[in-house]
């Protein structure tokens, strides 16, 4: 059995691992670049095994508590702090335990894609190094109680990220994407420490149950919430700042555009974590569920339509994922609009935020795999233009079927698991508003037919001119698809056991918010 | 009727295993049916050239519709949309930044007056 220090420390290790494992990446690589590759391949196993460990622990046992630097990993209030949370805490509950699961997974699917797919270019000391403190600031992100904290881990989430999507240079148009996606970062992290600032000058804690307990909607208040929202909403790349991530997520290589959906979610996750844990129903829910209600619908829009006459295969996969963050502020939205009601949020409140969670999950693994197949494609063919591409579905088999999977989860055709969550947020949504339901599903069908241009364009018809010679991708690239398609069929066969057992838990710890105030505090 | 593999969303279910098995039947029966019929191709033959008026066949590489082309219907017919929304996307940073403080300008005098 587990170690009882390792099922105690776990937290910890969690976000230990991946950065001790960044730090000794460039010393290992002194031996060889496969002692290297073996080193980061363990590296993140370790980190995923963890990260399965913590999610196991919470959905048995309850929500998991760590505090940093205490004689007991649960003592949150120290006897001498006046009753005040002054350490770092990491407050894992349900909902932060499917998105460390959702990083972790997707983490270690791009990690043993990109030992191949990255293997030509120089300086992987640096990017795996990169790599992993992205993926340790991810999961950090998401499982942090401390507002402060928080703040430092979406730091250190932008900056390994613009590093990673600066890294191709590609003559200084990857560069020039990465510090476009740095000065959207720092804004953002600008805005989001400004709010941090006002919160603490009020409430003197940063610890965010301990805000929660004591938070009013005072001006102050209202300009941190805005500021909360603007900052992780930029972030997570919904209309109209979402600019930078058709220039991101094309120009970072492919695995690294896989990681940087989960970092876009993190964000959202942020966003979604502060509206109901951290403000709950003192904020004014009707008006900033419809705020985040207008973001998500205005993002499925424009992410589909500027989607479909794109040329470049990765700036068309960037803009659907624009579109598909909408479904999650839909869905989490109508929920947050509906939350001081009771009887609405048992309806389809509850059910809408259920859809819009397990979207978050869906998304991340479909739209992971399509980005590694246009990796695959991109590494075989040379070139991410669609226009010069033709015929390579005899060429790349299994490419060409992963593509498939994943184009019919993200156009939420049946059996594949995008459906399913979007079945959820369907039905929900049209009891709030039809009008934003009928929308929805209007948005599925445009993004089924942009992907039915991609697969033709890509797939069908004869090997183009330069297309003859092209083969299937390397076995471990596939792997890393295999993995993730597994996954989008798993989760869209047997979607009830994913819900009940992953998503409602995650909905139901949004929602309580006196469950998680009374989790860390204690009742106090 | 509900079973254990059945979504529940509070208006309707969604089962995916009966949805896979009703495929199934329709597969089989698909397939019976084009069991049951008389195979008359012949591979390699003229019954397989595409018929272009008499014309002959352009290569393949040539004919083959490429990505560019495909929807002009489309982005042809929402045109006024395209011509708004297109030019938004400048490309330059600042105005990245500028679509940011537009938004939470535009928040902030939401959440005070509401």
């Amino acid at each position: 059995m587990i170690p009882g220090y390792i099922t105690t420390n776990a937290p910890a290790l969690l976000i230990a691992v991946p950065l001790l494992g960044a730090f000794l990446s460039p010393l290992i690589g002194r031996i060889s670049r496969d002692a290297r590759a073996l080193w980061v391949l363990a590296v993140m196993t370790l980190t995923a095994l963890i990260g399965y460990l913590v999610a196991f622990l919470v959905y048995t046992e309850g929500t998991l508590l760590y505090v940093f630097g205490a004689t007991e990993a649960t003592l949150t209030i120290p006897p001498d702090s006046g009753g005040i949370p002054i350490r770092i805490i990491f407050t894992i509950d349900a909902m932060s335990a499917l998105m460390v699961t959702i990083a972790v997974t997707v983490g270690f699917a791009v990690i043993l894609y990109s030992l191949t797919s990255d293997s030509r270019r120089s300086g992987l000391e640096a990017y795996y190094t990169i790599f992993l403190l992205m993926i340790g600031a991810v999961l950090g992100m998401v499982s942090t109680g401390d507002l402060f904290n928080f703040f430092v881990f979406l730091e250190i989430s932008s900056l390994a990220s613009a590093g990673l999507i600066a890294y191709k240079v590609e003559r200084g148009r990857a560069v020039e994407a990465g510090l476009k996606y740095l000065l959207v970062s720092t804004i953002g992290g600008i805005f989001f420490l400004f709010a941090i600032g006002i919160l603490y000058g009020q409430y003197n804690a940063l610890n965010i149950a301990m805000l929660a307990d004591m938070i009013q909607w005072t001006p102050l208040d209202k300009l941190a919430l805005v500021l909360i929202i603007a900052a992780l909403a930029a972030k997570c790349g919904a209309v109209p700042m979402h600019f930078w991530t058709p220039d991101a997520y094309s120009m970072a290589p492919s695995a690294v555009t896989a990681m940087l959906v989960v970092a876009s979610q993190a964000s959202l996750y942020g966003l979604f974590r502060f509206c109901f844990t951290l403000y709950g129903v003192t904020l004014n829910y009707l008006t900033i569920g419809w705020v985040i209600i207008i973001l998500g619908v205005l993002s499925m829009i424009v992410g589909v339509t500027m989607a479909i006459p794109q040329k470049d295969i990765k700036r068309l996969m960037a803009y659907h994922a624009v579109s598909q963050t909408g479904y999650m502020l839909l869905g989490v939205g109508v929920g947050l609009a509906v939350l001081g009601d009771q009887a609405l949020l048992s309806s389809y409140g509850t059910t809408a935020m259920e859809g819009g969670i397990f979207h978050i999950f869906n998304h991340a693994m479909y739209k992971g795999l399509l980005f590694l197949t246009a990796g695959a494609i991109i590494y075989q063919v040379g070139t991410s233009d669609l226009n010069r591409m033709g015929g390579l579905g005899h060429r790349m088999k299994w490419t060409m079927i992963f593509f498939i999977i994943g184009s019919l989860a993200i156009a939420g055709i049946p059996p594949f698991n995008g459906f399913a969550s979007k079945f959820l947020i369907y039905e929900s949504v049209f009891a709030f508003s039809p009008i934003l339901s009928i929308i929805a599903m209007v948005v599925s069908i445009l993004t089924l037919a942009s992907f039915v241009k991609v697969f033709h364009s890509v797939f069908m018809g004869p090997p183009l001119p330069g297309n003859e010679q092209v083969t299937e991708a390397p076995k471990t690239m596939l792997i890393g698809m295999a993995i993730l398609a597994t996954i989008v069929i798993v989760s869209g066969i047997f979607p009830q056991f994913f819900v009940q057992n992953l998503i409602a838990p995650a909905a139901q710890a949004l929602i309580d918010q006196a469950g998680y105030v009374a989790t860390v505090l204690g009742g106090v | 009727m509900a079973f254990a593999t059945s979504l529940s969303s509070g208006f309707g279910i969604w089962d995916p295993v009966l949805w896979i098995i009703a495929i199934i039947i329709g597969l089989v029966i698909a397939w019976l049916l084009w069991r049951s019929g008389v195979s008359a191709y012949k591979k390699g033959t003229d019954q397989a050239r595409p018929y272009l008026s008499g014309n002959p066949e352009p290569s393949k590489g040539d004919v083959h519709i490429r990505a560019g082309n495909l929807y002009w219907g489309f982005t042809e017919g929402i045109k006024g949309y395209y011509q708004r929304v297109i030019p938004l996307h400048t490309g330059i940073a600042t105005d990245y930044l500028l679509w940011i403080f537009w938004v939470a300008g535009i928040l902030l005098i939401i959440v005070m007056v509401v």
